[in-house]
């Protein structure tokens, strides 16, 4: 498979990386940065445990091609530990009791920082349609919910 | 220092994770974003056919890609053993293939691609046997037979195929496993009776859906010790059968578990995937990683199993039980997991759920070319439950009766013992009943829709009720069950509890923490919670059976509660002081009745090295308090405590399309007492959501042997939007052995709700469906056909 290099900022940092042209944006993240906080889960756009940020929109890494992330900023679970913003969703998550097995966290955690932003205070109703996405299989989304609602409506612990 | 603190209980408050910081920042790493130096990656190569004699495997091309390191098939490893609860299952197939999961050859390459670009070079020939798929003509003469007897291409068993162990003697007939049970004398049951029914019952397929995929590490030291990075909810167990399946000393393997992506009873089992890599890294020297796709976890991990259930039940006009008879057949798929085992607690709902005086309980698990089901949280709990609960409603339809009042007619009190010998020493049944039916309204609701189901109007309101009986106190299914604690003070207060109970994401770190600094006055800060490395924390029988609380969280307390003892009798000692007069509170030792701090407990600690040479290494163990055991008929207690629980379900039904909506549940749990608010909501919550799945839209469709849907397209979970409103009480019963009162609860959301919502669309619609998944379209057609007969 054909190589090509690329450029892109990820989580701030400008980065160049050498990818086959049919790797997913995934995969670049997870095996060639090293950055594990962004999950697999299904590969095929339906889960949300692979959400990241790409100039700032969230969407499914797992079918963006690497190549794609040329000249462009990724922000990645990691990256959020330098935005205000994220830090109090993780800190909710925690709070609001809305991790348990925690594999799908980091995708909710960054689908939660897409929906705050285009929406600070989103009613109940609304925050489930924005990570409708987003697949839990142990928590029933409840805390979840929890979680994200603290912050929209400035009641965080 | 402060001058006094007041006494101030952990428990039932709300108590945030101490896994959750680093899991919601994405620092966590599960087994898929482990990496060891020098690893190779695994692949499977699995059957194309569903049944079928495989004729020729030919890896040659395979073994000449550059960048593989080895291509096994089973001929490679003669020492392969049967893995699975009967033993009935080769990791790598030899002369056939029984299902389209089956594992043919694997390979280990430098990346996943090279690895994947071999599998499609090895080429394998097959000759077509005839399929079985239903598990209805199993038993029917001249079925397919799943596991013949083996032979070699003379017809011999002495010029068997290489790599055929010889343990693996085949089976005579399809039956996997056959349970029996009976109590009292049916026949005499149906005479007092004036209201019998007798119906079917199908239960189909789903999966666990963990969000993490499967996946294993193994690795083999310079003195052939093996290191194991595995999911696995059994270590210690896993330990004991991987060194049977590979020939091994046992103390010559080590697991370690990584955060484990979902467990939910998906990771009780050894599975071909595991000894397979074991083999590669054997074969090559190397670290070997193996991790599924999505689609191989549908395909490859195991399913709740699918049930045929025959329910004859009755009653008296004054609302008395008076017998049940059950005849199930359980479709074990091509091997035997755990799933063949789950009429042991099948039985348990119907024998002792209600007070019924006769009962008769006959299983059969048979082979088939299908997926093999394993343990899924509730171990068959959710079939037994839909089958016993919708006939509780028929019957008190059909005598006239309330069926709250009918329920509570039939439920067990405190200190029963049941037929069957189930002692239950704390029983909140009726407390649930009568509070889930309050909180909900219940009664009001059920009467109001009855009258307004004949009305025009297309969406229709019901509302269903249905209770569960599950084990609360662990589980005796294996000869013991027992767990280890290692509890370590250092020298500032701090302490590592090393547990052999493992996490799987369900909380038991925490909540072990907590019992921890509830004796010894500590906050959640001081402790550290070692649980996952078979080298280090003592032998514990596994996560399951909702047993890790009570069995682990009294094991925890008897460490602390030693390490507690030590610490006041030292400090008495100094202080000139009576042990029993002090009381440790936030990180001091304090007189107990005003709370006046006599001492820091760090400082104390440090002292102790030159004045008391105090050992603060702790040990200690918890085993099931002894009872009368089950006998080979079944007879016997299952478990130090029994859980219930009563779940009010509404739904809403739309009657021109099929489609049901859940709109709310209201729960009420007999937890003995609440430790972790903040836990125990959320494993009810998800459990609530999980059984919504299984009652609406998740299915594993599987025609002739073949799964249709192995992804999350076709494969419907339940999202955030489709959840319904939820409202869960605590009925604390205070069990007398649990710790601090607590009984287990990780698998009870999720039993009644597929139950409770088949009523709630009868209460609705009139119609019974005795079928599940609820999907539209099966909806519609009862409807439907209901319609057309009053027509």
């Amino acid at each position: 498979m054909s190589q090509q290099l690329i450029n892109l900022t990820l989580n701030g940092v400008p980065t160049k990386v050498s990818v086959p042209v049919d790797m997913s944006a995934l995969e670049m993240i997870r095996n060639v940065t090293g950055l594990t906080g962004t999950k697999y889960g299904c590969g095929e756009g339906e889960c949300g445990a692979c959400t990241i940020l790409l100039d700032g929109v969230s969407l499914n890494s797992c079918l963006l091609f690497a190549v794609e992330c040329d000249g462009r900023q990724v922000t990645t679970i990691e990256g959020l530990a330098s935005d205000p913003l994220g830090l109090r969703i993780e800190k909710a998550f925690v709070e609001a009791g809305a991790v348990q097995c925690g594999f799908c966290t980091p995708g909710m955690v960054v689908q939660a920082r897409q929906l705050l932003q285009d929406n600070p205070h989103p009613t109940r109703e609304e925050i489930q349609r924005g990570i409708e996405g987003n697949l839990c299989r142990c928590t029933g989304y409840v805390k979840i919910i929890d979680a994200i609602e603290a912050i929209a409506v400035g009641k965080e612990s | 220092m402060p001058e006094t603190i007041q006494k101030d209980s952990l428990i039932g408050k709300r108590i945030t994770k101490l896994d959750a910081p680093e899991k919601a920042s994405g620092k966590t790493r599960y087994i898929q974003d482990l990496d060891v130096q020098g690893q190779l990656y695994g692949k499977i190569l699995r059957s194309s056919r569903v049944h079928a004699k495989i004729k020729r495997i030919d890896t040659s091309k395979a073994k000449a890609l550059s960048g593989v390191h080895a291509v096994i098939t089973a001929a490679d490893v003669p020492y392969q053993r049967p893995i699975g609860v009967a033993k009935d299952h080769l990791p790598l197939k030899t002369d056939r293939v029984r299902s389209t999961r089956d594992e043919i050859a694997a390979v280990a390459a430098e990346t996943e691609a090279i690895a994947e670009a071999a599998l499609k070079l090895i080429e394998v020939e097959y000759e077509d046997l005839p399929i079985l798929s239903d598990p209805n003509d199993a038993l029917k003469p001249g079925a397919p037979l799943i596991h013949p007897e083996p032979h070699g291409a003379d017809g011999s068993h002495e010029h068997l195929k290489q790599g055929m162990p010889i343990a693996y003697a085949g089976k005579p007939d399809n039956i996997a496993m056959t349970f029996d049970y009976e109590q009292g004398d049916v026949a005499a049951g149906e005479r007092e009776s004036d209201v019998v029914f007798e119906d079917t019952f199908f239960l189909h397929y789903v999966t666990h859906c963990c969000m993490g995929v499967s996946g294993i590490i193994a690795e083999f030291d310079s003195s052939g010790n093996l290191l194991l990075y595995s999911n696995t909810q059994v270590p210690f167990l896993h330990k004991r059968e991987f060194a049977e399946i590979l020939g091994m000393d046992p103390a010559r393997i080590r697991i370690i578990q990584p955060p484990i992506g979902g467990g939910f009873g998906s990771k009780l089992d050894i599975y071909p995937f595991e000894p397979i890599t074991v083999f590669l890294a054997k074969a090559t020297g190397r670290p070997v990683k193996l991790v599924f796709t999505r689609e191989e976890e549908f395909l490859a991990s195991p399913t709740r199993q699918p049930v045929i259930l025959t329910l004859r039940s009755g009653c008296r006009k004054d609302g008395t039980l008076t017998f049940r008879t059950v005849n199930t057949l359980h479709d074990n798929g091509a091997y035997t997991s755990w799933g063949a085992t789950t009429p042991f607690v099948m039985m348990q709902t119907i024998s002792s759920l209600y007070r019924v005086p006769h009962c008769l309980y006959h299983t059969k698990a048979v082979y088939t070319n299908n997926p093999y089901a394993g343990s899924f949280r509730g171990y068959g709990n959710l079939q037994a439950t839909f089958a016993v609960e919708q006939h509780m409603d028929m019957m008190a339809e059909a005598i006239g009766m309330d069926p709250l009042d009918f329920r509570l007619k039939n439920a067990q009190d405190p200190g029963e013992v049941t037929p069957q010998g189930m002692h239950f020493k704390s029983c909140g049944l009726k407390e649930c009943l009568k509070t889930a039916a309050a909180v909900s309204g219940y009664r009001e609701k059920f009467k109001a829709n009855q009258a307004n189901r004949d009305k025009p109007g297309r969406i229709k309101r019901g509302v269903g009720i249905a209770s569960m009986l599950h084990v609360g106190g662990g589980a005796k299914i294996y000869p013991s069950d027992g767990c280890g604690t290692i509890l370590k003070m250092d020298d500032f207060g701090a302490v590592t509890l090393i547990t052999g109970a493992s996490e799987i994401g369900q909380g038991s770190e925490t909540v072990l923490a907590q019992l921890v600094c509830e004796e010894l006055g500590l906050p959640l800060s001081a402790v550290r919670v070692v649980n996952n490395d078979t080298e280090i924390t003592p032998w514990d029988v596994g996560v399951h059976a909702s047993r890790t609380t009570f069995i682990a969280g009294n094991s925890a307390i008897g460490a602390a509660r030693k390490a507690r003892g030590k610490i006041l009798a030292a400090a008495a000692m100094q202080a000139g002081l009576n042990a029993e007069e002090l009381d440790l509170r936030g990180g001091h030792i304090v007189e107990t009745q005003s709370g006046k701090v006599v001492m820091t407990l760090s400082k104390l600690l440090r002292q102790l090295h030159f004045n008391d040479k105090a050992e603060l290494v702790m040990t200690s163990f918890y085993y099931e308090p002894p009872s009368k055991h089950q006998d080979k008929k079944f007879k016997g207690d299952v478990s130090a405590a029994y859980a219930w629980a009563t779940q009010v379900v509404e739904v809403e039904v739309d009657t021109d399309t099929g489609i049901v909506r859940l709109l709310k549940v209201t729960g009420a749990h007999d937890v003995g007492r609440v430790l972790n608010r903040l836990g125990i909501e959320g494993q009810i919550e998800g459990g609530i959501v999980m059984g919504q799945g299984y009652a609406l839209t998740e299915e594993l469709m599987v025609e002739n042997g073949v799964v249709r849907n192995p992804g999350f397209r076709d494969y419907k979970l339940i999202t955030a939007p489709e959840i319904p409103e939820m409202d869960v009480r605590f009925i604390e019963t205070m069990d007398g052995e649990g710790p601090q009162g607590a009984k287990g609860v990780g698998e009870a959301p999720a039993i009644c709700i597929a139950a409770a919502t088949a009523n709630a669309i009868h209460n609705a619609t009139g119609v019974r469906i005795m079928a599940l998944p609820f999907t539209p379209e099966k909806v519609y057609r009862a409807l439907h056909a209901a319609r057309k007969e009053a027509a």
